[in-house]
């Protein structure tokens, strides 16, 4: 048995370092560990272009995948999750009104005001939700994805005004083929929330079995919602704002830890991010291999993993998610 | 319109109110009240569908008559069939499933037509897909959705161990694998395919591909006729699944038939401005609203005219009122997905 929990422990850490290696030394410029530490040009690639990828795609993918448990467990629902809570179209329209309004301001700006927005939208999703008293599990997430079609529809309705169609359609699709040092670092901002998210793990747990439970045994239940639904927000703002949605990471990551290893929040926590960043590794490293020296986005090909996951997960609603 | 009125009578509610008890005198008026109106509902939607056309068609021409009048013929004729494909395949569609949310243009239908029509260029190759005229290339890409929709969504749809929700969702996600998977193809694509491809790929409103709108009003009008054929079915299919077998109706069959007609007038739509999210689900529910009947004789059509009204005028006033402020689809998506939320909210109260 402790055999067994150790591999369990160890493998998403092999698996992340092992990718981590990977996309390290992976791309169109064809570098290795010994040219690295030779040739300075090979040294400046792995310095301002891969070492800043490689993070940005960890940050990123640990960052949504921790969001997504949040929410599951603060709504007590499998299925919601920053893309199907209206959180990243609400947040894109935020992105909108900073480039047309606020185009001079600097990009800490912009995500604040991309957050204010996913707040904002995600905050009229939980008003909704906890005003229907019946609550079919797959309710809560198609009402999350029609309001989020809503708030896309209003920013295609102004993205088509001010001619910035193609850019919003860049914000939906994660692309981290432009990042190099200088461009990413707010996503370190979006992995230290995820990582303060652990402080509080115990406490989503109690705010997840519901208001009264929680208020008895000593949580103060609004604050606890209130900083869960923040460091979502956060997150995904500063996700879309840098490098695009990265659709439907939030849903099947957790909901493929917690399969494996239970709901145990403050266990589940890390590995759900080392695999969430893992995940869109891989996705990026496919992407730069498969149609070489062009590259395919990792939110295109998350968008196929991911909605297929997802529609698996739907179809086979028994056992675990019958009542989930 | 009429004789479709009168024709259906007999033939459609026999099997329904053939029960002698229910012919009472209350019911007959009750009957004739519901003709009266249906009746000014048809002569009134006709009337501003008539008058919607005509601004489409007159509105700014300055004179230039020559130029303008064919150049929006064309366009309104590509209109109409547009808004007559919508409505019948979304009432036949909410017919088959028993509901008022579910539309084929929610459950992807649209979406798979772009994945079939992006697979065949994937696979075939740009080359060979230019040689092909776009006619053909339309009526390959109907054949293949007629195909692969009816098998695939018969196989959702009658399992009824799905709850409405489910069912829902499972819809919304698959249109959602469909456009990743197309944009997938897109990517992998060379960049000159892509873009020779692009433009017969992506009709919309503002750029109605009518290369093939003389297959597409044929497919229409086969579609429809199709359907009227079958509206006494329809009729029954509305009582439920299990009342309409006991009637007779043989429920796997016509699901099949439904369906196909379904597939090809989404083919129909879809081909000429691309997909259209929420056109069917307003404009069904209106028609459902202003006739207060379930019968398809009268549903369909006032469908249509509703349908017929909302595209030329709302296109018209995009055009010359608000100077093309949007395009009419992200109109529509915008109105139409907030009827959505507020139709979702309504019916889960009700249970």
């Amino acid at each position: 048995m402790s055999q067994r929990r150790s591999v369990v422990a160890y493998a998403p850490w092999l698996a992340l370092a092992t990718l981590v290696y990977i996309s390290l030394f992976v791309g169109v410029i064809n570098i290795d560990l010994r040219s690295v530490l030779t040739d300075p040009d090979d040294r400046h690639v792995l310095i301002y272009s891969r070492v800043p990828r490689t993070a940005a795609l960890a940050l990123a993918g640990a960052a949504m995948a921790v969001s997504g448990l949040i929410m599951q467990h603060l709504t007590r629902n499998r299925f919601v999750a920053p893309t199907t809570a209206g959180t990243v179209d609400a947040a894109a329209v935020g992105l909108l009104v900073a480039t047309v309004w606020f185009a001079t301001a600097p990009v800490m700006g912009k995500v604040l005001i991309a957050l204010i927005f996913a707040l904002a939208g995600t905050a009229v999703f939980v008003f909704i939700v906890q005003r229907i008293r019946f609550k079919d599990v797959v309710f809560v997430p198609l009402l999350g994805l029609v309001l989020g079609g809503a708030y896309r529809a209003i920013a295609e309705f102004a993205a088509f005004r001010h001619e910035l169609t193609q850019a919003l359609n860049s914000w939906f699709t994660a692309d981290f083929s432009g990042i190099i040092q200088g461009r990413y670092e707010t996503l370190w901002l979006a992995g230290l929330v995820a990582a303060a998210a652990y402080l509080f793990a115990n406490r989503f747990t109690a705010a997840g079995m519901g208001e009264s439970f929680a208020t008895n045994i000593g949580v103060n239940y609004r604050l606890v919602m209130a900083v869960g639904l923040a460091i979502t927000a956060f997150s995904t703002a500063v996700v879309v704002v840098t490098v695009g949605a990265i659709p439907f990471l939030g849903l099947i990551v957790p909901n493929l830890v917690t399969m494996a290893l239970g709901d145990n929040i403050r266990r589940v926590l890390p590995v759900t991010a080392l695999v969430g960043a893992s995940a869109v590794l891989a996705c990026d490293i496919f992407g730069r291999l498969v149609i070489a020296p062009y590259e395919i986005p990792v939110g295109t090909i998350l968008g196929v993993l991911g909605s297929a996951v997802f529609l698996y997960l739907v179809m086979s609603r028994k056992g675990r998610f019958a009542n989930a | 319109m009429p004789d479709l009125l009168t024709d259906q009578r007999s033939s459609g509610d026999g099997p329904i109110d053939g029960v002698p008890a229910r012919t009472s005198h209350d019911a007959i008026q009750r009957r004739r009240r519901l003709d009266r109106r249906s009746v000014l509902v048809f002569v009134l939607l006709s009337l501003i569908a008539a008058g919607s056309a005509t601004l489409f068609l007159t509105w700014g021409v300055n004179g230039y008559w020559d130029y303008a009048l064919p150049r929006r013929l064309e366009q309104l004729a590509a209109l109409v069939v547009v808004g007559a494909a919508i409505s019948v395949s979304t009432i036949v569609f909410q017919t088959l499933t028993e509901n008022r949310i579910l539309t084929p243009a929610i459950m992807g239908f649209d979406a798979l037509y772009i994945l079939i029509a992006t697979t065949l260029v994937f696979m075939l190759g740009s080359e060979t897909v230019v040689g092909i005229s776009s006619v053909h290339l339309f009526a390959l890409n109907a054949i293949l959705l007629v195909v692969v929709a009816t098998l695939a969504y018969r196989w959702v749809l009658t399992d009824t161990s799905r709850g409405l929700y489910t069912l829902l969702l499972v819809g919304v996600i698959a249109g959602t694998l469909f456009n990743s998977f197309s944009t997938f193809m897109f990517r992998v694509m060379e960049p000159s395919e892509y873009d020779t491809l692009l433009t017969t790929l992506y009709a919309s409103f503002n750029l109605i591909d009518t290369t093939v709108l003389r297959i597409a009003t044929a497919l229409l009008v086969l579609g429809i006729v199709a359907a009227v054929m079958m509206a006494p079915t329809l009729d029954v299919l509305t009582l439920g699944r299990d009342r309409a077998t006991a009637l007779g109706v043989d429920y796997r069959r016509t699901a099949t038939k439904l369906l196909i007609i379904v597939a090809g007038l989404v083919a129909v739509s879809t081909a000429l401005v691309g997909p259209v999210l929420f056109l069917g689900l307003l404009v069904a529910n209106l028609a459902y609203q202003l006739t207060r009947t379930q019968r398809h004789s009268i549903t369909l059509p006032a469908a249509i005219l509703i349908s017929i009204t909302a595209l030329a005028l709302g296109q018209a006033l995009l055009q010359h009122v608000f100077n093309y402020a949007g395009t009419l689809g992200s109109i529509i998506n915008l109105v139409g997905g907030t009827y959505f939320v507020i139709l979702l909210v309504m019916e889960s109260k009700k249970t």
